[in-house]
Protein backbone atom coordinates (compact mmCIF):
# COMPACT_ATOMS: atom_id res chain seq x y z
CA UNK A 1 0.00 0.00 0.00
CA UNK A 2 1.52 3.28 -1.16
CA UNK A 3 0.54 6.27 1.00
CA UNK A 4 0.33 9.96 0.13
CA UNK A 5 3.41 10.45 2.28
CA UNK A 6 5.29 7.90 0.12
CA UNK A 7 4.25 9.68 -3.07
CA UNK A 8 5.33 13.01 -1.62
CA UNK A 9 8.73 11.50 -0.75
CA UNK A 10 9.15 9.98 -4.22
CA UNK A 11 8.19 13.30 -5.78
CA UNK A 12 10.96 14.95 -3.74
CA UNK A 13 13.53 12.34 -4.79
CA UNK A 14 12.58 12.77 -8.44
CA UNK A 15 12.43 16.60 -8.26
CA UNK A 16 9.03 16.39 -9.89
CA UNK A 17 7.32 19.10 -7.83
CA UNK A 18 4.01 17.84 -6.47
CA UNK A 19 1.23 20.07 -5.19
CA UNK A 20 -0.71 18.80 -2.18
CA UNK A 21 -3.92 18.83 -4.22
CA UNK A 22 -2.36 16.32 -6.64
CA UNK A 23 -1.37 13.79 -3.98
CA UNK A 24 -4.68 11.92 -3.73
CA UNK A 25 -4.97 11.33 -7.48
CA UNK A 26 -1.36 10.22 -7.92
CA UNK A 27 -1.58 7.96 -4.85
CA UNK A 28 -4.75 6.25 -6.13
CA UNK A 29 -3.21 5.64 -9.54
CA UNK A 30 0.04 4.45 -7.95
CA UNK A 31 -1.76 1.86 -5.88
CA UNK A 32 -3.66 0.44 -8.86
CA UNK A 33 -0.45 0.18 -10.88
CA UNK A 34 1.71 -1.20 -8.07
CA UNK A 35 -1.00 -3.80 -7.29
CA UNK A 36 -0.71 -4.90 -10.90
CA UNK A 37 3.11 -5.06 -10.59
CA UNK A 38 2.67 -7.62 -7.79
CA UNK A 39 2.24 -10.31 -10.47
CA UNK A 40 6.07 -10.19 -10.54
CA UNK A 41 6.00 -12.10 -7.23
CA UNK A 42 5.17 -15.14 -9.36
CA UNK A 43 8.34 -14.86 -11.47
CA UNK A 44 10.57 -17.92 -11.08
CA UNK A 45 14.16 -18.40 -12.24
CA UNK A 46 17.40 -16.67 -11.36
CA UNK A 47 17.66 -14.66 -14.55
CA UNK A 48 21.25 -15.68 -15.12
CA UNK A 49 22.44 -14.14 -18.34
CA UNK A 50 25.19 -15.74 -20.37
CA UNK A 51 25.60 -14.45 -23.88
CA UNK A 52 29.31 -14.76 -24.62
CA UNK A 53 29.58 -11.01 -24.95
CA UNK A 54 32.76 -9.11 -24.28
CA UNK A 55 33.66 -5.45 -24.11
CA UNK A 56 35.01 -3.85 -27.23
CA UNK A 57 37.25 -0.97 -26.24
CA UNK A 58 38.78 1.62 -28.52
CA UNK A 59 41.53 4.13 -27.97
CA UNK A 60 40.36 7.37 -26.42
CA UNK A 61 41.14 9.61 -29.35
CA UNK A 62 40.37 13.29 -29.15
CA UNK A 63 38.03 14.30 -31.96
CA UNK A 64 36.29 17.54 -32.85
CA UNK A 65 33.15 18.11 -30.78
CA UNK A 66 30.38 20.70 -30.77
CA UNK A 67 31.69 24.26 -30.92
CA UNK A 68 31.07 26.12 -27.66
CA UNK A 69 28.54 28.52 -29.17
CA UNK A 70 26.51 25.57 -30.51
CA UNK A 71 26.58 23.83 -27.16
CA UNK A 72 25.42 26.99 -25.40
CA UNK A 73 22.67 27.85 -27.87
CA UNK A 74 19.87 26.06 -26.00
CA UNK A 75 21.06 26.87 -22.48
CA UNK A 76 18.65 28.79 -20.26
CA UNK A 77 21.33 30.98 -18.71
CA UNK A 78 25.01 31.44 -19.43
CA UNK A 79 27.92 33.48 -18.19
CA UNK A 80 31.44 33.92 -19.56
CA UNK A 81 31.00 31.08 -22.04
CA UNK A 82 29.71 28.63 -19.45
CA UNK A 83 26.25 27.26 -18.72
CA UNK A 84 24.85 28.82 -15.56
CA UNK A 85 23.05 26.51 -13.12
CA UNK A 86 21.02 27.21 -9.97
CA UNK A 87 23.06 27.57 -6.78
CA UNK A 88 23.98 24.31 -5.04
CA UNK A 89 25.16 25.68 -1.68
CA UNK B 1 24.63 17.65 -50.86
CA UNK B 2 21.22 19.27 -51.26
CA UNK B 3 20.43 19.96 -54.90
CA UNK B 4 16.78 20.86 -54.90
CA UNK B 5 13.90 21.73 -52.70
CA UNK B 6 10.35 20.46 -52.76
CA UNK B 7 7.17 22.13 -51.61
CA UNK B 8 5.48 20.51 -48.66
CA UNK B 9 2.21 22.14 -47.62
CA UNK B 10 0.02 19.35 -46.26
CA UNK B 11 -3.61 19.77 -45.27
CA UNK B 12 -2.94 18.65 -41.70
CA UNK B 13 -6.46 18.45 -40.32
CA UNK B 14 -5.37 15.56 -38.04
CA UNK B 15 -2.69 17.45 -36.08
CA UNK B 16 -0.14 14.91 -37.30
CA UNK B 17 2.68 17.46 -37.48
CA UNK B 18 4.22 19.58 -34.75
CA UNK B 19 6.56 21.26 -37.23
CA UNK B 20 6.14 21.41 -41.01
CA UNK B 21 9.12 22.22 -43.24
CA UNK B 22 7.48 23.89 -46.25
CA UNK B 23 10.55 23.94 -48.52
CA UNK B 24 12.87 21.09 -47.48
CA UNK B 25 16.11 20.47 -49.38
CA UNK B 26 16.91 17.13 -50.86
CA UNK B 27 19.79 15.46 -52.66
CA UNK B 28 20.24 12.45 -54.92
CA UNK B 29 19.81 8.82 -53.97
CA UNK B 30 17.28 6.06 -53.43
CA UNK B 31 14.90 8.48 -51.68
CA UNK B 32 15.58 11.46 -53.93
CA UNK B 33 12.90 14.10 -53.46
CA UNK B 34 10.70 11.87 -51.30
CA UNK B 35 9.11 13.70 -48.37
CA UNK B 36 9.82 11.77 -45.16
CA UNK B 37 8.27 12.74 -41.83
CA UNK B 38 10.31 12.29 -38.65
CA UNK B 39 8.92 11.66 -35.17
CA UNK B 40 9.61 14.57 -32.86
CA UNK B 41 11.85 12.62 -30.46
CA UNK B 42 14.47 12.18 -33.22
CA UNK B 43 16.98 15.04 -33.37
CA UNK B 44 17.03 17.16 -36.52
CA UNK B 45 19.72 19.78 -37.05
CA UNK B 46 18.17 23.24 -37.06
CA UNK B 47 14.57 21.96 -36.75
CA UNK B 48 12.77 22.30 -33.41
CA UNK B 49 12.56 18.93 -31.61
CA UNK B 50 10.22 18.85 -28.62
CA UNK B 51 9.27 15.20 -27.91
CA UNK B 52 5.76 16.75 -27.74
CA UNK B 53 6.75 18.21 -24.36
CA UNK B 54 6.60 21.75 -23.05
CA UNK B 55 9.96 21.11 -21.40
CA UNK B 56 11.64 21.06 -24.82
CA UNK B 57 9.59 23.82 -26.45
CA UNK B 58 12.01 25.89 -28.49
CA UNK B 59 14.82 23.33 -28.38
CA UNK B 60 16.69 23.26 -31.69
CA UNK B 61 19.21 20.39 -31.90
CA UNK B 62 22.73 21.29 -33.00
CA UNK B 63 23.09 17.91 -34.76
CA UNK B 64 21.16 15.26 -36.70
CA UNK B 65 20.32 11.81 -35.41
CA UNK B 66 22.27 9.15 -37.32
CA UNK B 67 19.08 7.91 -38.99
CA UNK B 68 18.34 11.44 -40.22
CA UNK B 69 21.89 11.81 -41.59
CA UNK B 70 21.33 8.58 -43.52
CA UNK B 71 17.95 9.80 -44.84
CA UNK B 72 19.51 13.02 -46.09
CA UNK B 73 22.37 11.04 -47.63
CA UNK B 74 19.80 9.03 -49.57
CA UNK B 75 18.27 12.21 -50.96
CA UNK B 76 15.17 12.37 -48.76
CA UNK B 77 13.46 15.67 -47.97
CA UNK B 78 12.77 16.04 -44.23
CA UNK B 79 9.17 17.21 -44.41
CA UNK B 80 8.56 17.88 -40.73
CA UNK B 81 8.31 16.56 -37.21
CA UNK B 82 5.39 14.46 -36.13
CA UNK B 83 3.22 14.50 -33.04
CA UNK B 84 3.55 11.81 -30.38
CA UNK B 85 2.79 10.95 -26.80
CA UNK B 86 5.11 13.12 -24.70
CA UNK B 87 8.56 11.45 -24.70
CA UNK B 88 6.91 8.33 -26.19
CA UNK B 89 4.88 7.64 -23.07
CA UNK B 90 1.48 6.51 -24.24
CA UNK B 91 -0.58 4.38 -26.59
CA UNK B 92 -2.86 7.01 -28.14
CA UNK B 93 -0.92 10.26 -28.88
CA UNK B 94 -3.34 11.95 -26.46
CA UNK B 95 -0.42 12.60 -24.08
CA UNK B 96 1.04 15.25 -26.38
CA UNK B 97 1.46 18.70 -24.82
CA UNK B 98 0.32 20.11 -28.16
CA UNK B 99 -3.03 18.32 -28.51
CA UNK B 100 -3.89 14.83 -29.74
CA UNK B 101 -3.50 13.55 -33.28
CA UNK B 102 -6.75 12.27 -34.84
CA UNK B 103 -7.06 8.97 -36.65
CA UNK B 104 -7.56 9.67 -40.37
CA UNK B 105 -9.79 6.55 -40.63
CA UNK B 106 -12.19 7.95 -38.01
CA UNK B 107 -11.46 11.33 -36.48
CA UNK B 108 -13.38 10.41 -33.34
CA UNK B 109 -10.72 7.82 -32.57
CA UNK B 110 -7.06 7.92 -31.57
CA UNK B 111 -4.34 7.02 -34.10
CA UNK B 112 -2.54 4.87 -31.52
CA UNK B 113 0.79 5.78 -30.07
CA UNK B 114 3.21 6.84 -29.38
CA UNK B 115 4.17 7.39 -33.06
CA UNK B 116 0.61 8.51 -33.85
CA UNK B 117 1.62 11.58 -35.86
CA UNK B 118 3.89 9.56 -38.16
CA UNK B 119 1.15 6.95 -38.70
CA UNK B 120 -1.54 9.54 -39.38
CA UNK B 121 0.72 11.48 -41.80
CA UNK B 122 1.27 8.28 -43.81
CA UNK B 123 -2.34 7.05 -43.56
CA UNK B 124 -3.68 10.42 -44.75
CA UNK B 125 -1.28 10.41 -47.70
CA UNK B 126 0.58 13.53 -46.52
CA UNK B 127 3.93 11.69 -46.79
CA UNK B 128 4.96 8.41 -48.40
CA UNK B 129 7.01 7.29 -45.42
CA UNK B 130 7.94 8.25 -41.90
CA UNK B 131 10.28 7.40 -39.06
CA UNK B 132 8.77 6.27 -35.80
CA UNK B 133 10.22 4.85 -32.62
CA UNK B 134 9.11 1.72 -30.76
CA UNK B 135 9.74 1.24 -27.04
CA UNK B 136 6.79 -1.03 -26.23
CA UNK B 137 4.80 -1.02 -29.46
CA UNK B 138 4.93 2.64 -30.48
CA UNK B 139 5.45 1.88 -34.18
CA UNK B 140 3.27 -1.22 -34.45
CA UNK B 141 0.27 0.07 -32.48
CA UNK B 142 -0.34 3.22 -34.56
CA UNK B 143 0.42 1.27 -37.74
CA UNK B 144 -2.34 -1.19 -36.77
CA UNK B 145 -4.81 1.52 -35.69
CA UNK B 146 -4.29 3.62 -38.84
CA UNK B 147 -4.07 0.75 -41.33
CA UNK B 148 -0.45 1.13 -42.44
CA UNK B 149 2.74 -0.96 -42.17
CA UNK B 150 5.32 -0.48 -39.39
CA UNK B 151 8.50 -2.38 -38.58
CA UNK B 152 10.13 -2.54 -35.16
CA UNK B 153 13.68 -3.59 -36.11
CA UNK B 154 15.92 -5.89 -34.10
CA UNK B 155 17.48 -3.94 -31.20
CA UNK B 156 20.88 -2.69 -32.35
CA UNK B 157 20.19 -2.71 -36.05
CA UNK B 158 19.29 0.99 -36.33
CA UNK B 159 21.44 3.53 -34.48
CA UNK B 160 19.81 5.35 -31.56
CA UNK B 161 22.29 8.23 -31.82
CA UNK B 162 20.18 11.40 -31.65
CA UNK B 163 17.05 9.59 -30.44
CA UNK B 164 16.10 11.40 -27.24
CA UNK B 165 16.18 8.57 -24.72
CA UNK B 166 13.14 7.37 -22.79
CA UNK B 167 13.85 3.67 -22.11
CA UNK B 168 17.06 2.99 -23.95
CA UNK B 169 17.32 -0.79 -23.42
CA UNK B 170 13.94 -1.24 -25.13
CA UNK B 171 13.57 1.41 -27.81
CA UNK B 172 14.55 1.61 -31.45
CA UNK B 173 13.92 3.81 -34.48
CA UNK B 174 12.02 2.12 -37.31
CA UNK B 175 10.25 2.64 -40.65
CA UNK B 176 6.53 3.28 -41.29
CA UNK B 177 4.82 3.43 -44.70
CA UNK B 178 1.63 2.54 -46.55
CA UNK B 179 3.06 -0.72 -47.90
CA UNK B 180 5.71 -3.34 -47.12
CA UNK B 181 8.00 -2.40 -50.04
CA UNK B 182 8.37 1.17 -48.79
CA UNK B 183 8.96 -0.01 -45.22
CA UNK B 184 11.68 -2.31 -46.54
CA UNK B 185 13.19 0.49 -48.64
CA UNK B 186 13.31 2.87 -45.69
CA UNK B 187 14.80 0.15 -43.47
CA UNK B 188 17.58 -0.38 -46.04
CA UNK B 189 18.52 3.29 -45.66
CA UNK B 190 18.51 3.56 -41.85
CA UNK B 191 20.03 0.20 -40.79
CA UNK B 192 23.74 -0.31 -40.23
CA UNK B 193 26.55 0.27 -37.80
CA UNK B 194 27.18 3.58 -36.04
CA UNK B 195 30.08 3.91 -33.63
CA UNK B 196 28.26 6.65 -31.71
CA UNK B 197 25.69 4.11 -30.43
CA UNK B 198 27.47 1.58 -28.23
CA UNK B 199 24.65 -0.96 -28.76
CA UNK B 200 24.84 -0.71 -32.56
CA UNK B 201 25.50 -3.91 -34.53
CA UNK B 202 27.16 -4.11 -37.92
CA UNK B 203 24.16 -5.71 -39.63
CA UNK B 204 23.10 -3.65 -42.63
CA UNK B 205 19.81 -4.45 -44.35
CA UNK B 206 19.99 -5.03 -48.10
CA UNK B 207 16.82 -6.80 -49.03
CA UNK B 208 14.16 -6.92 -51.70
CA UNK B 209 10.94 -8.39 -50.29
CA UNK B 210 9.96 -11.86 -51.54
CA UNK B 211 6.50 -13.44 -51.54
CA UNK B 212 7.88 -16.96 -51.11
CA UNK B 213 6.65 -18.38 -47.79
CA UNK B 214 6.58 -22.06 -48.81
CA UNK B 215 7.68 -24.15 -45.87
CA UNK B 216 7.66 -21.18 -43.46
CA UNK B 217 6.80 -22.46 -39.98
CA UNK B 218 4.49 -20.08 -38.13
CA UNK B 219 3.97 -20.37 -34.37
CA UNK B 220 0.56 -19.29 -33.05
CA UNK B 221 0.96 -18.36 -29.37
CA UNK B 222 -2.32 -19.02 -27.57
CA UNK B 223 -1.83 -15.96 -25.34
CA UNK B 224 -2.27 -13.75 -28.42
CA UNK B 225 -5.81 -15.06 -28.88
CA UNK B 226 -6.86 -15.35 -25.25
CA UNK B 227 -8.60 -13.26 -22.62
CA UNK B 228 -8.59 -9.52 -23.30
CA UNK B 229 -8.32 -9.89 -27.08
CA UNK B 230 -11.45 -8.83 -28.98
CA UNK B 231 -12.83 -12.08 -30.51
CA UNK B 232 -13.55 -10.33 -33.81
CA UNK B 233 -9.91 -9.24 -34.00
CA UNK B 234 -8.73 -12.76 -33.15
CA UNK B 235 -10.94 -14.17 -35.94
CA UNK B 236 -9.71 -11.59 -38.46
CA UNK B 237 -6.08 -12.36 -37.66
CA UNK B 238 -6.70 -16.12 -37.82
CA UNK B 239 -8.14 -15.67 -41.32
CA UNK B 240 -5.00 -13.74 -42.32
CA UNK B 241 -2.78 -16.54 -41.01
CA UNK B 242 -4.98 -18.96 -43.00
CA UNK B 243 -4.05 -16.97 -46.08
CA UNK B 244 -0.36 -17.54 -45.36
CA UNK B 245 -1.12 -21.28 -45.02
CA UNK B 246 -2.73 -21.24 -48.46
CA UNK B 247 0.56 -19.80 -49.73
CA UNK B 248 2.49 -22.79 -48.36
CA UNK B 249 3.27 -21.88 -44.74
CA UNK B 250 2.50 -24.30 -41.91
CA UNK B 251 1.20 -23.35 -38.47
CA UNK B 252 2.13 -24.73 -35.07
CA UNK B 253 0.21 -23.97 -31.85
CA UNK B 254 2.51 -22.77 -29.07
CA UNK B 255 2.62 -20.85 -25.81
CA UNK B 256 4.61 -18.01 -24.20
CA UNK B 257 4.12 -18.63 -20.45
CA UNK B 258 6.09 -15.51 -19.46
CA UNK B 259 3.34 -13.35 -21.02
CA UNK B 260 1.70 -13.63 -17.61
CA UNK B 261 4.09 -11.04 -16.20
CA UNK B 262 5.69 -9.50 -19.33
CA UNK B 263 3.60 -6.33 -19.20
CA UNK B 264 4.38 -5.69 -15.52
CA UNK B 265 8.08 -6.29 -16.20
CA UNK B 266 7.95 -3.90 -19.14
CA UNK B 267 6.38 -1.09 -17.12
CA UNK B 268 8.83 -1.51 -14.24
CA UNK B 269 11.82 -1.42 -16.60
CA UNK B 270 10.63 1.43 -18.85
CA UNK B 271 9.66 3.68 -15.94
CA UNK B 272 12.95 2.93 -14.15
CA UNK B 273 14.94 3.85 -17.24
CA UNK B 274 12.77 6.94 -17.75
CA UNK B 275 13.42 8.16 -14.20
CA UNK B 276 17.13 8.13 -15.00
CA UNK B 277 17.01 9.32 -18.62
CA UNK B 278 14.66 12.23 -17.97
CA UNK B 279 16.72 13.54 -15.06
CA UNK B 280 18.59 15.67 -17.62
CA UNK B 281 15.55 17.90 -18.18
CA UNK B 282 16.13 20.51 -15.51
CA UNK B 283 16.11 23.78 -17.45
CA UNK B 284 19.88 24.18 -17.40
CA UNK B 285 21.26 22.99 -20.74
CA UNK B 286 17.99 23.21 -22.71
CA UNK B 287 14.32 23.92 -22.27
CA UNK B 288 12.66 26.69 -20.26
CA UNK B 289 15.30 28.38 -18.11
CA UNK B 290 15.63 27.39 -14.46
CA UNK B 291 15.68 30.27 -12.00
CA UNK B 292 19.39 30.37 -11.13
CA UNK B 293 18.73 32.46 -8.03
CA UNK B 294 16.82 29.63 -6.38
CA UNK B 295 18.38 26.54 -4.80
CA UNK B 296 18.75 23.74 -7.33
CA UNK B 297 16.04 21.50 -5.83
CA UNK B 298 13.49 24.31 -5.87
CA UNK B 299 14.53 25.49 -9.35
CA UNK B 300 14.39 21.97 -10.86
CA UNK B 301 11.04 21.21 -9.25
CA UNK B 302 9.56 24.41 -10.72
CA UNK B 303 10.80 23.62 -14.22
CA UNK B 304 9.79 19.95 -14.14
CA UNK B 305 6.35 20.53 -12.63
CA UNK B 306 5.51 23.06 -15.33
CA UNK B 307 7.32 21.32 -18.18
CA UNK B 308 6.26 17.68 -17.87
CA UNK B 309 2.71 16.43 -18.44
CA UNK B 310 0.90 14.15 -15.96
CA UNK B 311 1.85 10.81 -17.59
CA UNK B 312 5.54 11.73 -17.75
CA UNK B 313 5.53 12.81 -14.10
CA UNK B 314 3.71 9.60 -13.17
CA UNK B 315 6.24 7.40 -14.97
CA UNK B 316 9.26 9.23 -13.56
CA UNK B 317 7.83 8.74 -10.06
CA UNK B 318 6.95 5.08 -10.68
CA UNK B 319 10.50 4.43 -11.86
CA UNK B 320 11.99 6.29 -8.93
CA UNK B 321 9.82 4.12 -6.67
CA UNK B 322 10.79 0.83 -8.41
CA UNK B 323 14.49 1.68 -8.04
CA UNK B 324 14.31 2.96 -4.46
CA UNK B 325 15.90 1.05 -1.62
CA UNK B 326 13.45 -1.38 -0.07
CA UNK B 327 11.57 -1.88 -3.36
CA UNK B 328 14.40 -2.52 -5.83
CA UNK B 329 14.48 -6.27 -5.16
CA UNK B 330 10.70 -6.64 -5.31
CA UNK B 331 10.23 -4.73 -8.58
CA UNK B 332 13.30 -3.90 -10.67
CA UNK B 333 15.33 -7.05 -9.96
CA UNK B 334 12.26 -9.28 -10.49
CA UNK B 335 11.44 -7.48 -13.73
CA UNK B 336 14.92 -8.25 -15.05
CA UNK B 337 14.42 -11.96 -14.29
CA UNK B 338 11.03 -11.80 -16.01
CA UNK B 339 12.66 -10.13 -19.01
CA UNK B 340 15.18 -12.96 -19.27
CA UNK B 341 12.33 -15.49 -19.08
CA UNK B 342 10.55 -13.73 -21.98
CA UNK B 343 13.76 -13.88 -23.99
CA UNK B 344 14.17 -17.59 -23.20
CA UNK B 345 10.55 -18.32 -24.20
CA UNK B 346 11.10 -16.71 -27.60
CA UNK B 347 14.45 -18.47 -28.07
CA UNK B 348 12.84 -21.83 -27.28
CA UNK B 349 9.98 -21.26 -29.73
CA UNK B 350 12.32 -20.08 -32.48
CA UNK B 351 14.17 -23.42 -32.42
CA UNK B 352 10.94 -24.93 -33.82
CA UNK B 353 9.24 -22.12 -35.78
CA UNK B 354 10.51 -19.36 -38.06
CA UNK B 355 8.08 -16.62 -37.05
CA UNK B 356 5.26 -16.06 -34.58
CA UNK B 357 1.95 -14.51 -35.62
CA UNK B 358 -0.86 -12.82 -33.71
CA UNK B 359 -2.78 -9.56 -33.51
CA UNK B 360 -0.77 -6.35 -33.03
CA UNK B 361 -3.37 -4.85 -30.70
CA UNK B 362 -6.13 -6.51 -28.67
CA UNK B 363 -8.75 -3.97 -29.84
CA UNK B 364 -9.41 -1.52 -32.65
CA UNK B 365 -8.42 2.13 -32.14
CA UNK B 366 -10.15 3.49 -29.06
CA UNK B 367 -12.29 6.59 -29.02
CA UNK B 368 -10.64 9.86 -27.99
CA UNK B 369 -10.77 10.11 -24.20
CA UNK B 370 -11.93 6.51 -23.78
CA UNK B 371 -8.92 5.35 -21.72
CA UNK B 372 -8.69 7.96 -19.00
CA UNK B 373 -7.29 5.58 -16.39
CA UNK B 374 -3.50 5.03 -16.79
CA UNK B 375 -3.54 1.29 -16.00
CA UNK B 376 -6.23 0.53 -18.60
CA UNK B 377 -4.09 2.30 -21.20
CA UNK B 378 -1.03 0.26 -20.13
CA UNK B 379 -2.97 -3.00 -20.50
CA UNK B 380 -3.54 -2.37 -24.20
CA UNK B 381 0.23 -2.86 -24.77
CA UNK B 382 0.12 -6.53 -23.74
CA UNK B 383 0.72 -7.94 -27.25
CA UNK B 384 3.51 -5.57 -28.28
CA UNK B 385 5.82 -5.29 -25.25
CA UNK B 386 7.20 -8.88 -25.24
CA UNK B 387 9.04 -8.11 -28.50
CA UNK B 388 10.82 -5.12 -26.93
CA UNK B 389 11.79 -7.10 -23.83
CA UNK B 390 13.40 -9.71 -26.11
CA UNK B 391 14.87 -7.22 -28.62
CA UNK B 392 13.48 -9.15 -31.60
CA UNK B 393 12.04 -7.75 -34.86
CA UNK B 394 8.29 -7.49 -35.48
CA UNK B 395 6.11 -5.98 -38.19
CA UNK B 396 2.47 -4.93 -38.25
CA UNK B 397 0.66 -5.24 -41.58
CA UNK B 398 -3.02 -4.41 -42.20
CA UNK B 399 -5.16 -7.57 -42.38
CA UNK B 400 -8.78 -6.48 -42.54
CA UNK B 401 -11.29 -4.44 -40.61
CA UNK B 402 -13.49 -4.74 -37.54
CA UNK B 403 -16.32 -2.21 -37.16
CA UNK B 404 -14.85 -0.37 -40.12
CA UNK B 405 -11.48 0.13 -38.39
CA UNK B 406 -8.16 -1.43 -39.48
CA UNK B 407 -6.70 -4.51 -37.77
CA UNK B 408 -2.97 -5.30 -37.72
CA UNK B 409 -1.36 -8.71 -38.17
CA UNK B 410 1.82 -8.85 -36.10
CA UNK B 411 4.67 -11.05 -37.33
CA UNK B 412 7.58 -11.57 -34.93
CA UNK B 413 10.94 -13.10 -35.87
CA UNK B 414 14.34 -14.25 -34.64
CA UNK B 415 16.92 -11.60 -33.76
CA UNK B 416 18.41 -10.10 -36.97
CA UNK B 417 15.81 -11.81 -39.15
CA UNK B 418 13.99 -8.57 -39.96
CA UNK B 419 14.10 -9.71 -43.60
CA UNK B 420 12.01 -12.78 -42.80
CA UNK B 421 9.20 -10.87 -41.05
CA UNK B 422 9.21 -8.39 -43.94
CA UNK B 423 8.86 -11.26 -46.44
CA UNK B 424 5.97 -12.87 -44.55
CA UNK B 425 4.19 -9.50 -44.39
CA UNK B 426 4.89 -8.90 -48.07
CA UNK B 427 3.55 -12.33 -49.05
CA UNK B 428 0.32 -11.64 -47.17
CA UNK B 429 -0.03 -8.09 -48.52
CA UNK B 430 0.50 -9.16 -52.14
CA UNK B 431 -1.87 -12.14 -51.80
CA UNK B 432 -4.78 -10.05 -50.53
CA UNK B 433 -4.07 -7.32 -53.07
CA UNK B 434 -4.26 -9.76 -55.96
Amino acid sequence: MVTEKDVEHIGELADIGIDTNELATFTGQFNAIVDYFDVLDRVRGDGTVSRDLYNILRDDEIEPSLPREEALRNAGAQEDGFIKAPRVM
Amino acid sequence: MAEHTIRFEPDDRYNAFLTVCPHPDHGKGDLSGIAVAVKDNISTLGIETTCASKILKGYVPPYDAHAVTLLKGAGAAIAGKTNMDEFGMGTSTENSAFGPTLNPRDTGRVPGGSSGGSAAAVAAGMVRMALGTDTGGSIRCPAAFCGIVGLKPTYGRVSRYGLIAYANSLETIGPMAANVSDVSLLMSIIAGHDRRDSTSYDRPYHHTPSTDVKGLRIGIPKEYFGAGVDPEIAATVRRAIGRLEELGATTVPCSIPSMEYALAAYYVICTSEASSNLARFDGVRYGPAADTKKSWHAAYQDVRKQGFGPEVRRRIMLGTFALSSGYYGKYYAKAQVARENVRKDFARLFTDVDVLCGPTMPTIAFKLGEKSDPLSMYLSDILTVPVNLAGIPAISVPCGKVQGMPVGLQIMGRPFEDERVVDAAYAYEQAVKA
